[in-house]
């Protein structure tokens, strides 16, 4: 994918902002006074289904890329909705992390454009790779504010034969233990929903080893905020008086508020200084803006 | 270079006398770990905690010395090879496992303890850690974070970074901070992803937070032979397009089949041109049809016989043929030197058929014994050392091997890392600035450059002053 004219749009001096479809709290109007606003290429470059590795521009809808995958039956951890890119750029994984990972280990290779206007090339191409350091991990979850995606190959799983929601009034960690590898357990403090995948024989035996019941369709996720705990404390969610839906074994609490404040974890110094470093090392004269940038929600 | 007096007195001061050495054979063990390339040990220590390890980082700093991270030694790139005698912190005596939580599949391990013994540590819970370097006997966590290790079984559960959910690090000035932990995702930069694979040049961890993997509750190990390489190549390729990801798919060619059965006698069909491990895992009935898939594509592609191990001791015997085979291969020759690239499944038989020829063009045996299912190759160059420029034809047949392997589409290394072998083959995969990129984060997290310097980059333009691995260094 030719990515001259993305990088040009970016140019080498100003501040910048990059918007996709506005649905994870990004802005498709410019934020800093005098930022101008680019979008990132789109399109399906190509798909490789037995490589189980597909390249695409970051402005491609992450609905149009999991049609083009479907057609040979695969997918990607990406969440739902929005763009390629802009799922990355926020870093959050879907509620399907528990079984298929979470979405900083889909991104294989990232092209982007440097604060300087340059493509820059992170990662390689390979599912396995361990070429250099990893730019990858650093750009998932960076709000843009390191780098603006261009071009991405990411890294597809192939669909399971049959998959489907079971749920009852069960404690998850007992539900946990019974299952083997669920791709989701999820809890509200009262109910525990599963998602499980593989051969449809199985799905039933792991159900009535778990005692849940197939239902049409998982739980619906509050959006008001997520706080991301040790899986440990989970449990102890329920007793904080607040509607919660917990993502067991992964930690992800989803709440229907914002996160108090009180409950976030004590800045670490060591580490805010390390990221201020990281941050003038790539964006010296902040043309990309804060890493927190895109939602102050989250 | 002799390193300060005064230095190995803060050292010995900080630690204990008998912890920190500096007799001839320490420092000739500890010059180079299990690559080809010899350095320089200037004092060796021993921390126990992550006290003593930020006092050795302190003191180095302090008299502008360069310190290298190590564990077991087992990493095959020059990684953890000391240049200009340098302070080696060897951290094998920090091995507890600190703290298991069953429920939540996760571990608290010091960097020391040994791959093979953390998963046999958690084997009572129905646990194991999933990345398997071949050397998972005696490689450590840690040293499997620094070089983001793989292994067989990283084809479906994905490498170390997949398994390592925090660390306790000292950085390069001296700070302990702890980058993420049991919390996913938490706000910041995913600290934790960079420093995986880091090798050892943005300080050093000294306490790792693993993700423990549940054992499967069936496994089914079968082996495919095949009259020609080219139809394995296809059978894998099929396999994966046909929607399964098998445990493992592990190939060897007819060379290393030879070999192996020779040293372990495992009935290997020693007349086959390859040979397939595929293991398929999980519940009864995907188990069942994911056997019979995988018997109906290999037949397809012609597969000659499908054997599926009866028993756990068959299943134990054909992974010992997969896992012996660098020691099979001393017995056709005292030396090898094993690459380790990768390239796009499709291309696999492509960039085989190069390797053969440019083994053959170097007058060198070769064997390939490889990560199959994720394209990840390990051509294994056999040869005796003592022969007449013969390191010198290795080291050609091996820039080409890599070479190939890159302009197939793949990548420089799959899993051993770059360290200083592969450290002025970076530019065949990254322009200058795709380096630079990767240069600035080093300067972020060690602006001194005293964390292991001078390996991953090639050395910058900018300063004129290019270094190639010292001469002489390679033995």
């Amino acid at each position: 994918m030719d990515l001259t004219t993305f990088a040009a749009d970016v140019g080498t001096d100003g501040p910048v902002e990059i918007t996709g479809l506005g649905t994870r709290g990004g802005s498709r109007s410019a934020r800093r006074p005098g930022a101008r606003v680019v979008r990132a290429p789109w399109g399906i470059d190509w798909f490789q289904p037995d490589e189980m590795t597909v390249c695409c521009g970051a402005g491609t809808p992450v609905a149009e890329l999991a049609a083009a995958l479907a057609e040979h039956r695969q997918t990607v951890a990406l969440p739902p909705g929005g763009t390629v890119g802009g799922a990355l750029a926020v870093g959050h994984s879907s509620v399907l992390a528990l079984g298929h990972g979470p979405i900083r280990d889909v991104l294989l290779q990232a092209r982007y454009v440097s604060a300087a206007g340059e493509v820059v090339t992170a990662g390689g191409p390979t599912v396995k790779n361990v070429s250099g350091f990893d730019l990858c991990r650093l750009l998932v979850g960076s709000h843009g504010s390191l780098g603006l995606l261009g071009e991405v190959i990411l890294r597809t799983r192939p669909m399971p034969a049959a998959a489907g929601w079971y749920a009852g009034p069960y404690d998850p960690f007992e539900v946990m233990r019974r299952l083997y590898r669920p791709a989701a357990v999820l809890w509200d403090g009262t109910t525990t929903w599963a998602r499980l995948e593989g051969h449809p024989r199985d799905l039933a035996d792991q159900a009535l080893a778990s005692g849940l019941r197939e239902v049409d369709e998982g739980p619906e996720v509050p959006s008001g905020g997520r706080w991301a705990i040790a899986p440990s404390q989970v449990a102890s969610v329920a007793e904080r008086g607040v509607r919660f839906l917990a993502e067991v074994g992964v930690g992800i609490v989803h709440l229907s508020e914002p996160v108090p404040a009180s409950w976030q974890p004590a800045l670490d110094l060591a580490i805010v200084a390390l990221e201020a470093r990281i941050k003038s090392a790539f964006d010296p004269t902040d043309r990309f803006g804060p890493r927190h940038g895109a939602d102050p929600a989250h | 270079m002799a390193l300060p007096d005064a230095l190995i007195r803060e050292l010995r001061g900080a630690l204990a006398e008998d912890r920190v050495r500096t007799g001839a054979v320490e420092l000739d063990l500890y010059k180079r770990d299990a690559a080809n390339i010899v350095g320089e040990a200037g004092v060796v220590c021993f921390p126990l905690t992550t006290d003593e390890v930020r006092a050795c980082v302190l003191a180095a700093r302090r008299h502008g010395v360069a310190f290298v991270a190590r564990g077991s030694g087992t990493g095959l790139a020059g990684g953890a090879t000391p240049l200009d005698g340098s302070v080696v912190i060897v951290l094998t005596k920090m091995n507890r496992v600190l703290s298991v939580d069953v429920e939540n599949r996760s571990a608290w391990v010091e960097p020391g303890v040994l791959n093979l013994d953390l998963t046999r540590h958690v084997t009572p819970f129905g646990l194991h850690f999933a990345p398997d370097p071949s050397s998972q006997q005696s490689c450590s966590i840690g040293g499997n974070v620094a070089n983001n290790s793989g292994g067989p079984h990283c084809l479906a559960d994905g490498v170390t970074s997949a398994h390592v959910l925090g660390m306790e690090v000292v950085l390069p000035d001296g700070t302990v901070t702890t980058f993420a932990g049991e919390a996913p995702e938490a706000d910041g930069y995913d600290l934790r992803g960079v420093f995986v694979g880091s090798e050892g040049m943005f300080g050093i961890a000294t306490k790792v937070c693993v993700r423990l993997t549940q054992n499967p509750p069936g496994v089914r190990t079968m082996l495919l032979d095949f009259t020609r390489v080219d139809d394995g190549a296809a059978t894998v390729s099929a396999i994966i397009a046909a929607g399964m990801v098998p445990a493992a798919l592990e190939m060897m060619d007819q060379l290393c089949v030879r070999a192996v059965e020779e040293y372990i006698h495992a009935g290997l069909p020693v007349d086959a041109a390859a040979v397939l491990l595929v293991e398929v895992v999980g519940l009864p009935h995907g188990l069942a049809s994911d056997v019979e898939r995988v018997s109906e594509i290999g037949l397809a592609h012609g597969a000659r016989t499908i054997r599926i191990a009866q028993d756990e001791a068959e299943r134990a015997l054909l992974w010992k043929g997969r896992k012996t085979a660098f020691g099979a291969i001393a017995r056709i020759k005292p030396n090898y030197y094993l690459h380790d690239t990768v390239v796009p499944r499709r291309k696999l038989t492509e960039v085989l058929r190069q390797v053969y020829e440019i083994a053959e063009r170097h007058e060198l045996l070769v064997m390939n014994v490889f990560h199959a299912g994720d394209g990840n190759l390990h051509p294994l160059l056999v040869f005796d050392g003592r022969d007449e420029g013969v390191w010198e034809r290795v080291h050609h047949a091996g820039e080409e091997i890599v070479r190939v392997s890159v302009a197939a589409g793949g990548v420089l290394s799959g899993e051993h890392g770059i360290g200083l072998e592969k450290r002025d083959y970076m530019p065949m995969m990254f322009d200058p600035p795709s380096l630079a990129a990767q240069a600035a984060l080093r300067d972020a997290f060690d602006p001194d450059g005293l964390a292991n310097p001078r390996k991953v980059l090639p050395s910058p333009a900018a300063c004129g002053d290019f270094q190639h691995v010292p001469e002489g260094a390679w033995i």
